[in-house]
């Protein structure tokens, strides 16, 4: 969900520097610099909104003389310069703040929701994939026939609907065989190890098979126009008159290189993949990354909705920074550019 | 008015329907846009029912009255999702009109200008990409108050940037034209270049990418509506499937209060997918789109303008 990076790896190949080196340097300098761009921007975000840390002490009777006392006590009094200066020295140790919610540092719950996220969010894109890729191929393969048309017109069908809206349609679908929602089963106390695990796979599947159907379009339609493209090259004629069966051409001459910019996508897309379960994981109550935005925004619980933008945003940025990586590896016309 | 112009006007008509008949992606998708559009604007005037009015029980069952049956005070379903189609049509046109307005201006002041401007305003739409668009609505959403405008602006604000590259790289290709180097050469000034000789040109994509657009703010109204950070006081799609999921209506397996706002969602977003690829093949054949997506509303420009 969200607006895919659209940063193209190939657009930015033609850098001054050339050869590898210069790609990675440029590329490592422009995430630097936005993960800095997007600290001070988090930073003036929060501190736009109307009243400050110290308008949250909410105590009968509180003196003005007080409440500047407590604002001297959070730093609030200072100029914004020094307030900036603090804020980068304390997210230099790692720390985010203390959550107003449950008084825990937002740190602690981060890592929490990042652990059940995961799974989830995981064996949703190997749905997507596996789905992506079966349609995609088939597609092309059998490009102009009913199996196309009907292949490619689900996937966008499903492209189309809104994840969260999907989730709710599977919920009724299974009403009575999968739970609803939760992570796991809260009556589950006294079972043994296996039984527990059975109880999270249930709870795993609707909200894994959401994401799934929710995003595989667009890997239907990357992989479909890209072994199109593969497809009408000269070696995949070759390969054909040599005399190899279609389905040894498909996979071993023309999948490969078809991989190249799916491959790409997967990997900017994991970033993305996380904010993507914010709805899900809200329609499905996965205590993640998720659902830990929207209870922040619910509670109005500033520092944990700050530290999980300032999460959310680095990991797309690392996850394209990866993604330049993997087509570096994968490409060797950008590494002799 | 010359003579001709009826004429022309007839022959204009006959191409579009021409081009309608080939295209049939684009007639379907024109169709579904236009049906939405139609119910947006007279729908007031349909609503059998008020949208404060309690006409039955609580999730009462769809009934030849009621065809989508209540909702969860009693309401009739359709007279609500009539009400929605017109916020969430408004809120997507809107933030795509605005987003393109945005994106337009740069691309052509980054493309036309060039130098040190077309590269501090392209690493300004880098940055908008990388960030992550759903999370940074919530947050502005978050500390800015509940409103329509608001939430158009909030959309609009995360749109632009695939238009305004988009236009730059067009833009970059028409300025080395023949016809606007001729313009350059008797002496007409920027201003004039830029309106009469490179704005008409891509007039074609500008409504491209707008309906496009349609199709990611409708997606994105409905996901900030779901997670409460719309209007309250309003009534769209998105935030009558936020209303039917708070209260119950599935264990309640009120499944007429859910169903059809998503529909129309996806509907709209395809009908918006399917005329936007369309013209925007039609405006330029030659800048192909990376994917009829909704939701990443990627297009890729050609190679060589895209480059420096």
């Amino acid at each position: 969900m969200a607006a895919v990076v659209a940063t193209t790896p190939r657009a930015d190949t033609g850098s001054a520097l050339g050869g590898s080196v210069g790609y990675l340097a440029r590329r490592l300098a422009v995430a630097l610099v936005t993960v800095v761009v997007a600290i001070s921007a988090n930073f003036l975000l929060f501190r736009a909104v109307p009243g400050d840390a110290a308008s949250m002490v909410k105590v009968p009777g509180l003196s003005a003389a007080e409440r500047m006392q407590i604002r001297a006590d959070f730093g609030l009094d200072q100029p914004l310069g020094s307030q900036y200066l603090h804020y980068l020295g304390q997210l230099a140790h790692g720390n985010l703040g203390i959550s107003f919610e449950n008084r825990k540092p937002v740190t602690v719950n981060l890592w929490q929701a990042v652990a059940n996220t995961m799974p989830m969010v995981l064996l949703g894109t190997v749905f997507a994939l596996v789905a992506g890729m079966a349609t995609g191929l088939i597609a092309a393969w059998r490009r102009g026939t009913v199996l196309d048309a009907g292949g490619l017109g689900a996937a966008l069908a499903f492209y189309a609907m809104p994840a969260q809206w999907l989730g709710l349609m599977l919920i009724l679908l299974a009403a009575g065989h999968l739970p609803s929602g939760g992570i796991s089963d809260v009556f589950l106390t006294g079972a043994d190890w296996w039984a527990r695990a059975a109880d999270h796979v249930r709870h795993l599947l609707l909200p894994a098979l959401t994401f799934g159907l929710a995003s595989y379009g667009q890997y239907a339609v990357i992989i479909r126009t890209s072994m199109l493209e593969t497809l009408g090259e000269d070696y995949v004629l070759t390969a054909r008159a040599k005399g190899f069966s279609h389905w040894s051409v498909v996979r071993r001459h023309a999948l490969p290189n078809a991989m190249l910019p799916i491959t790409t996508l997967i990997a900017m897309s994991l970033g993305l993949l996380v904010s993507g379960a914010i709805l899900i994981e809200t329609v499905f109550s996965w205590p993640g990354v998720g659902l830990a935005v929207y209870d922040a925004v619910k509670a109005r619980d500033y520092p944990m909705l700050e530290g999980d933008f300032l999460l959310l945003t680095v990991s797309v940025i690392l996850c394209n920074l990866l993604a330049d990586l993997v087509y570096l590896r994968l490409d060797p016309r950008i590494r002799s550019a | 008015m010359p003579p001709t112009s009826s004429l022309n006007a007839a022959t204009a008509a006959r191409r579009w329907l021409t081009w309608l008949r080939q295209n049939p992606a684009a007639l379907i998708g024109g169709a579904l846009l236009t049906a939405f559009a139609v119910l947006a604007l007279f729908g007031p005037l349909l609503t059998p029912f008020g949208i404060d009015q309690r006409v039955g029980p609580v999730y009462g069952a769809p009934s030849p009255a009621h065809p989508l049956g209540l909702d969860d005070s009693g309401v009739d379903m359709l007279s609500l999702l009539i009400a929605g189609t017109r916020i969430s049509m408004l809120v997507g046109l809107a933030a795509s009109m605005v987003s393109v307005l945005v994106g337009g201006f740069v691309g052509v002041t980054a493309g036309y200008i060039g130098g040190w401007v077309d590269t501090a305003l392209m690493r300004i739409t880098d940055y908008f990409i990388v960030i992550p668009a759903l999370p940074l609505m919530i947050v502005v959403a978050t500390v800015w108050a509940p409103s329509v405008v608001h939430m158009v602006l909030i959309i609009a604000l995360l749109l632009w940037t695939s238009t305004a590259r988009l236009i730059r790289a067009q833009v970059l290709a028409l300025k080395e034209r023949v016809s606007v180097r001729r313009a350059r050469a008797i002496g007409a000034g920027h201003a004039r270049i830029v309106l009469r000789h490179i704005v008409p040109d891509i007039v074609g994509l500008l409504v491209a990418t707008t309906v496009l657009a349609v199709s990611v703010a409708v997606f994105f109204e409905a996901a900030l509506s779901f997670l409460g950070l719309g209007d309250p006081a309003t009534v769209s799609w998105g935030r009558l499937i936020q209303i039917a999921f708070e209260r119950t209506a599935i264990s309640s397996g009120a499944w007429w209060a859910i169903i059809p706002p998503g529909l129309c969602i996806a509907l709209v977003v395809l009908g918006s997918s399917l005329l936007g690829t369309a013209i925007q093949h039609a405006a330029n054949p030659k800048a192909g789109i990376a994917h009829v997506s909704s939701r990443t509303f990627r297009i890729r420009p050609v190679p060589e303008a895209s480059r420096d």
